[in-house]
């Protein structure tokens, strides 16, 4: 049982603050969906929560068990169970997805930190990384179940992929790196019907008690996939309302613009 | 892929490099520092050569002294020409197994890590300690085939018919400076001839070092790949390090005929206080292809640019090289593409990173030459800068006199992006092992072209130069 706490999170680029004090609890087996209009700083969050350098922190504090990692590297906060699923994932060209994975899970999972001895001292590539044998067993029972190809692992990360593949792939490697707590960006978004039914199916498999998820999105109908214990609304950099599911039935039928005219030039957050 | 994986284990070897071991090497013979006609006559009369071989040399002296030093490319007035030696012999006779080969030879290159390539392709390895080829084993398979696979100075010996008809005449002495510098003062390289319809499969490889303080560097190599056959030569090298400047300036002459295929590939890793001054040059016949494939890191300066003067119909050259260019470093490389003949095609691609304040410069020509109707060639250059104090630059040259044509040249500069390294760091991968990623994700166009142990290699080697680069 884990417990992702941001505290009153104000954050920015240079002189503009974008987070106005964030405050939202995720406990473990919990799942909360965020929405929000475009621009009112959902990835911004996420980022901040992920470690990004560009953005700086104003005030307030984010805890992993009640430990701040504001100090802690992109990561070392990966390392320490934080996972965000990128709305715009990264092409790296040249890189495979499998190389990538083993490198990233043999990170995670702690082999790179051993020492190399025995027959593999001084020796050259995969010396500390995860067995390729257990790392390629493991991927494809991965990919199968999460409705990847078989030929994504040799293709280049994210080069050239269709926006339902990148969003595929991010939830292959959050079920490579069995994170704590997830936040998904926009997981949803530019998929078509079946890619967003595969992409959903990802994330309930992947909802077990132990797991945390923060689900930022736009639009009400990934929760038709993915049922969320509570629902956010998200506006100009904070947190306004916090309910249960209706509240994004509510706000599917009065839209952004009720949200709008409701918080707009609220002084203080609501919830 | 290096990651993180070899990172650990190549801490050792790494502090060791840096440091800048040597072995006490033991000269049996050694000329005096400097270059005059004395000591051309050591040199010969060392090996043994025939006279047309001493007369060679002793004309192509009178064009080294008489030319002056290239005043484009990299700056080359650190190189002091008497404070080198230009010869030196160190043990005699070769070994012809693993066995043979001296016990501090060995360790150096177990200290140097990288000994993988040597216990893998025990056969068919061609070694070169100092100017001596002292380790050479040719697989009996090849023998048998009528391979000749010899260091040059065995093969001017032992086919002095061969060697007389081709040496010198793709990259005859008054071609530079350098290349007539080599031809007076040449010594070890690679005789490679391949008969007619002979396919070698495996990959013929030599690999050598310098070890002599201030110890020139000249091989000379002549490889001739008869029609039909085909062939991979592999040359592989890295030097320890010493305080004052090392001069290796090789020559590379390759006769590619009728429908015949070579592939040439080199990963050099010179220490940084070495000026790399190399000329390599192909010429492919009718339906011939050449491949040079060149890896450049290390060195203080490099200046080399491969090149394949295609001259029968539909003949093909390709030229990949990568230069990796850090502190205090110039590597100034690229390629040259001279269609001489209709229906000929050509392609080069070169990949650049630089850091630290390296600076990188790609040197192209392409040329299409009267009567090269129908021709096509593309040229791809890429640059990666990793910091504001680097530098890469491009200087390409085309000369086209043919109407018929079909010519493409693409250059981009980048750099290392935040976006990609936040990306892969927040997956667990520490800020450094993320920058090698993308660095080698960068050149793995190329590293995939590569035999497997200098792929490996040359991740292993770039992993190296990235260490503490980034934050
Ligand atoms: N790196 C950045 N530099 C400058 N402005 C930014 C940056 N990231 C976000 N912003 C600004 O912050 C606001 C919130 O953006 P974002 O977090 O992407 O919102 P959302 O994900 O809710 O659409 C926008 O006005 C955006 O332009
Ligand atoms: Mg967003």
């Amino acid at each position: 049982m884990s417990v992702l706490e941001i505290r009153n999170l104000r954050a920015g680029v240079e002189d503009k603050e974008i987070l106005k004090g964030v405050n939202l609890t995720l406990d473990s087996g919990e799942i909360h969906a965020l929405m929000g209009p475009n621009g009112s700083g959902k990835s911004t969050l996420a980022y901040v929560v992920a470690g990004h350098p560009h953005y700086q922190i104003y005030g307030g504090d984010i805890l992993l068990d009640g430990e701040s990692i504001l100090e802690m590297e992109p990561d070392e906060r990966c390392k320490a169970g934080i996972f965000l699923a990128f709305q715009y994932p990264v092409a790296v060209p040249g890189v495979s997805v499998a190389n990538f994975l083993r490198t990233a899970v043999s990170n995670v999972r702690g082999y790179t930190a051993q020492p190399t001895e025995g027959e593999n001292r001084g020796a050259v590539i995969g010396s500390n990384l995860m067995p390729m044998r257990e790392f390629r067993k493991e991927i494809n029972d991965k990919m199968k179940e999460f409705n990847v190809d078989p030929s994504f692992a040799r293709r280049y990360l994210n080069d050239g992929f269709s926006g339902g593949e990148k969003k595929r792939t991010e939830v292959l490697q959050m079920a490579m790196l069995a994170p704590k707590f997830a936040i998904m960006d926009e997981s949803d978004s530019g998929l078509d019907i079946d890619a967003l039914r595969v992409v959903s199916e990802g994330i309930n498999k992947l909802a077990t008690p132990e797991r945390g998820f923060l689900l930022i999105t736009h639009y009400q109908r990934l929760l038709n996939y993915v049922k969320p214990d509570k629902v956010s609304i998200f506006y100009d950099g904070r947190i306004v309302m916090t309910g249960g599911p209706e509240i994004a039935l509510m706000l599917e039928e009065r839209g952004y613009g009720w949200v709008e005219k409701e918080f707009a030039g609220a002084a203080e957050p609501v919830a | 892929m290096a990651t993180h994986a070899d990172r650990e284990a190549l801490k050792g070897v790494k502090d060791e490099y840096e440091y800048g071991f040597h072995d006490n090497e033991k000269p049996i013979f050694k000329t005096e520092r400097g270059i005059n006609h004395a000591v051309i006559d050591q040199i010969s009369d060392q090996k043994n050569e025939p006279d047309w071989m001493r007369e060679f040399r002793h004309q192509a002296l009178d064009i080294f002294l008489s030319k002056p030093m290239p005043t484009w490319g990299a700056d080359l007035s650190g190189i002091d020409f008497d404070e080198i030696f230009y010869y030196l012999k160190p043990s005699d006779g070769k070994g012809t197994s693993w066995d043979d080969v001296p016990e501090d030879i060995k360790r150096t290159f177990d200290r140097l890590g990288i000994p993988e390539a040597e216990r893998k392709f025990l056969a068919g390895v061609g070694a070169q300690y100092d100017s001596e080829v002292i380790y050479h084993s040719l697989r009996e398979e090849w023998e048998r085939i009528g391979v000749i696979f010899l260091d040059m100075d065995s093969g001017l010996r032992e086919h002095p018919e061969i060697v007389r008809e081709y040496f010198a005449t793709i990259i005859p002495a008054s071609d530079n400076k350098f290349a007539a510098l080599n031809s007076a003062v040449w010594s070890g390289g690679s005789f490679v001839y391949v008969p007619k319809g002979v396919h070698v499969d495996i990959p013929l490889q030599a690999y050598f070092r310098i070890n002599a303080q201030n110890m020139g560097q000249f091989e000379r190599t002549l490889i001739i790949v008869e029609e039909g056959a085909s062939v991979h030569y592999v040359e592989g090298c890295t030097a320890p390090i010493y305080s004052s400047n090392s001069l290796h300036s090789a020559v590379v002459e390759i006769i590619i005929k009728k429908g015949a295929r070579c592939r040439y590939t080199t990963i050099q890793n010179w220490s940084t206080d070495v000026y790399n001054l190399v000329t390599k040059r192909a010429v492919a016949y009718e339906g011939a292809t050449m491949e040079w494939i060149d890896g450049n890191l290390g060195s203080k300066v490099t200046m080399k640019d491969p090149a394949v003067y295609m001259l029968g119909p539909k003949a093909h050259g390709e030229i990949l090289s990568i230069a990796f260019a850090g502190h205090g470093q110039h590597q100034d490389a690229g390629g040259k593409v001279v269609h001489g003949a209709p229906y000929t095609s050509s392609k080069i691609v070169s990949k650049s990173i630089s850091k630290d304040g390296g600076r990188a410069s790609y040197r192209g020509l392409l040329r299409v030459g009267k009567g090269a109707h129908h021709s096509k060639s593309n040229v791809v250059c890429d640059a990666l800068l990793l910091d504001e104090r680097s530098r890469s630059d491009t200087y390409p040259y085309i000369e086209i006199e043919e109407d018929n044509v079909s010519v493409g040249h693409e250059a981009s500069v980048s750099k290392i992006g935040e976006e990609q390294l936040f990306y892969l760091q927040s997956r667990g991968i520490g800020v450094d092992e993320a920058a090698a990623m993308i660095v080698g994700g960068f050149i793995e166009p190329l590293v995939k072209e590569l035999p497997m142990e200098y792929a490996v290699e040359m991740n292993r080697l770039i992993q190296l130069q990235m260490e503490g680069t980034i934050g």
